[in-house]
């Protein structure tokens, strides 16, 4: 257990390490280097040497990646082109705030419906009730966010006007309801199969029986000894899941005029702003990686066969 | 409708089936198997259609893309324009088409580079040769994998776009070939590259687990202890037994990249106007700023429908036709 946890651990770090560098070697295979986009385009030579080494583009490669690791531990990602003398980190913390609250958000949208979803249908396996439900849950799934989203908006915000076409003022306001549940609709549907396995493998088990036997009510049966142990393998999944919503976050942004990391990644895009499109991928990476290495972790504790073959 | 040939009795025996099988032959045993299922047979029907529209776009349109008539914009279905127009006047039909044709290339281009020769070369030596070679390539794939997909896609096109473009003007400069540019094959090369590290690491993980399980094979060890060399051994017994997570993971591919080249073209990073893509023409009726998307989406809603009926019919039948041959071809799952 130990060893495979010390493992994992040690080998996060270097997963990242090369990431970044693989990242950070994309930025420098485009044409013109930093100093010339930041100096414009009439700057005298002279002028765009004295950037390139107040940037430290003279050293080497290897030299500029640790030191644009050594600065990002400091909280320090670089300078944006576009908007001259500001820091990444100061333009991407407000966008990044927005991003991280819409996909808390649907993120708690996914477990509130997936779960006892998925206990629901467990407990009526044989019944219509269970592959219905299961199958409504699957078309919703496959449905792809270009259509739920402008759905939504044209049925809630255009034509019923109920709520506001756009923009995000907080996590408890109306705005958030359409964007949260497009986001977080379809993905329920995988933890309503998870849930709805395990809580069948649950159902299998002698001690649901003895507990029945002994005389103990339904409901406490069901809380106390099916949904706890069903829910211990949905933990594997938790980390995973999240990190998942990411792409799918980013669409649902634009379409609702949230103002998250997406516009401002596609901007950098267009203005070739590198800094800041490096800072959000490797901040993305990070973020990917430590979600892996959570539920490796945690399919460790539960698992014994996976921690044994380490 | 009439089944004209006798349907197969309930109580048929395997070996009758058996028997009504092809004695061997890959492609034609998943046939066989294929076309016992409705909704697969339905998905390859529906991508042989969608292809071929997209191959003879220049046929099948009926108007340029790029052709905008200002005098009818927004026009409902009639005769001449079959679904329509859209804020500019030009023809719906015509644009969904060779949008087809833009997701078609890509997918075949990509699906072909990435899964079929990196992820074939890559799983089998990893599988195969073990050691160096394979903690390599499996941890550039685990470093690489571990990039969120869509920031990966756009830190590539926003970084590579220059570099193509400078060189396809070298190209119109110093050739004789000309238009290279403006003929759009920029944003083909350019997506294509950008979907090569994220594409060839799902393929190359199923080919190298099947090159390692077979590779202590009896016939395998047979062919080693007769002295045949290692390149024999990799394309008489290896590769003829990696063809089916090679098929599996194509047909998941295609739909991958079907989905992420409509997602960065909606983003706007991706095919450039006048080019048509999907996910453009999705783009342009919900995305854009400024408020003369959410008109359209107001006053003309059915102009969304077309383009993302295509694009949901595309993507779901890539995956049903992935899940029947997983199915069908793997032997575990039978």
């Amino acid at each position: 257990m130990l060893i495979y946890v010390s493992r994992r651990l040690l080998w996060t770090p270097v997963l990242l390490f090369f990431a970044g560098l693989f990242i950070f070697s994309l930025s420098s295979i485009t044409p013109g280097d930093p100093a010339e986009l930041m100096a414009g385009q009439r700057a005298d030579p002279e002028a765009i040497e004295r950037i390139r080494d107040r940037l430290g583009l003279n050293d080497p490669f290897m030299v500029q990646y640790l030191r644009y690791i050594s600065d990002a531990f400091k909280g320090d990602l670089g300078e944006s082109y576009r908007y001259r003398g500001r820091d990444v980190v100061e333009l991407l913390a407000p966008r990044l705030k927005v991003s991280l609250e819409l996909n808390i958000v649907s993120y708690f949208v996914t477990l509130i419906i997936g779960l006892p979803l998925g206990f629901w249908a467990a407990m009526r396996q044989g019944t219509w009730k269970d592959p219905t439900a299961t199958t409504f849950m699957l078309l919703v799934y496959a449905l792809p966010v270009f259509f739920t989203a402008p759905f939504l908006i044209l049925v809630f915000a255009l034509w019923l006007d109920w709520i506001p076409v756009s923009g995000w003022s907080g996590i408890f306001s109306t705005q958030a309801i359409l964007p949260a549940v497009t986001l977080g609709v379809p993905g329920a549907f995988v933890f309503m199969r998870y849930m709805r396995a395990s809580t069948l493998d649950v159902l299998g088990q002698e001690f649901v029986r003895t507990a029945h036997g002994k005389g103990m009510g339904h409901m406490t049966v069901n809380r106390r000894h099916i949904a706890r142990n069903a829910l211990i393998p949905i933990m594997t999944i938790l980390g995973f899941s999240l990190a998942g919503m990411f792409g799918g976050s980013l669409i649902v942004e634009l379409i609702y005029g949230i103002p998250g990391v997406a516009r401002l990644s596609l901007e950098a895009v267009f203005q070739r702003d590198y800094p800041l499109l490096m800072a959000l991928t490797i901040l993305g990476t990070t973020m990917l990686a430590l979600a892996n290495l959570f539920t490796d972790i945690m399919y460790s504790v539960i698992d014994p066969r996976i921690r044994l073959r380490a | 409708m009439q089944e004209s040939r006798p349907a197969i009795p309930d109580q048929a025996t395997s070996s009758d089936l058996l028997a009504m099988e092809a004695p061997d032959g890959f492609f034609h045993h998943a046939w066989f198997e294929l076309r016992k299922r409705k909704l697969a047979l339905f998905a390859v029907c529906a991508l042989i259609l969608l292809y071929s529209i997209g191959i003879l776009a220049p046929v099948v349109a009926t108007h340029d893309y790029s052709e905008t008539n200002l005098a009818k914009p927004q026009a409902a279905p009639d005769a001449e324009n079959w679904l329509g127009t859209d804020r500019l006047g030009r023809d719906i039909f015509s644009r969904v088409v060779w949008g087809i044709q833009t997701t078609v290339i890509l997918t075949l281009v990509t699906t072909l580079t990435a899964s079929v020769v990196l992820g074939l070369i890559f799983g089998m030596a990893a599988g195969y040769l073990r050691g160096i070679a394979d903690i390599l390539i499996s941890r550039i794939g685990e470093v690489i994998a571990v990039i969120p997909d869509v920031l990966l896609l756009l830190i590539i096109v926003a970084t590579v776009r220059p570099r193509i473009k400078e060189f396809g003007y070298w190209i119109e400069d110093n050739t004789f070939i000309s238009g290279v540019v403006s003929s759009g094959v920029i944003d083909y090369i350019v997506l294509g590259i950008a979907f090569l590290p994220i594409s060839w690491f799902g393929s190359m993980r199923l080919i190298r687990g099947q090159t390692l399980a077979i590779r202590t094979a009896p016939y395998v060890d047979a062919a080693r202890s007769m002295g045949v060399g290692t390149p024999t051994i990799l394309l008489r017994h290896i590769l003829p037994n990696v063809i089916t997570p090679l098929v599996v993971s194509v047909s998941f591919g295609m739909g991958a990249v079907a989905l992420g080249e409509v997602i960065i073209s909606f983003f706007g990073v991706g095919v450039q106007p006048p080019r048509p893509s999907l996910g453009v023409m999705i783009g342009d009726v919900t995305a854009r700023t400024g408020s003369a998307a959410v008109e359209t989406l107001r006053s003309h809603p059915e102009q969304l429908l077309s383009p993302i009926v295509v694009v949901w019919l595309m993507i779901f039948c890539w995956n049903i036709l992935g899940d029947a041959l997983n199915d069908i071809l793997n032997p575990r799952a039978r």
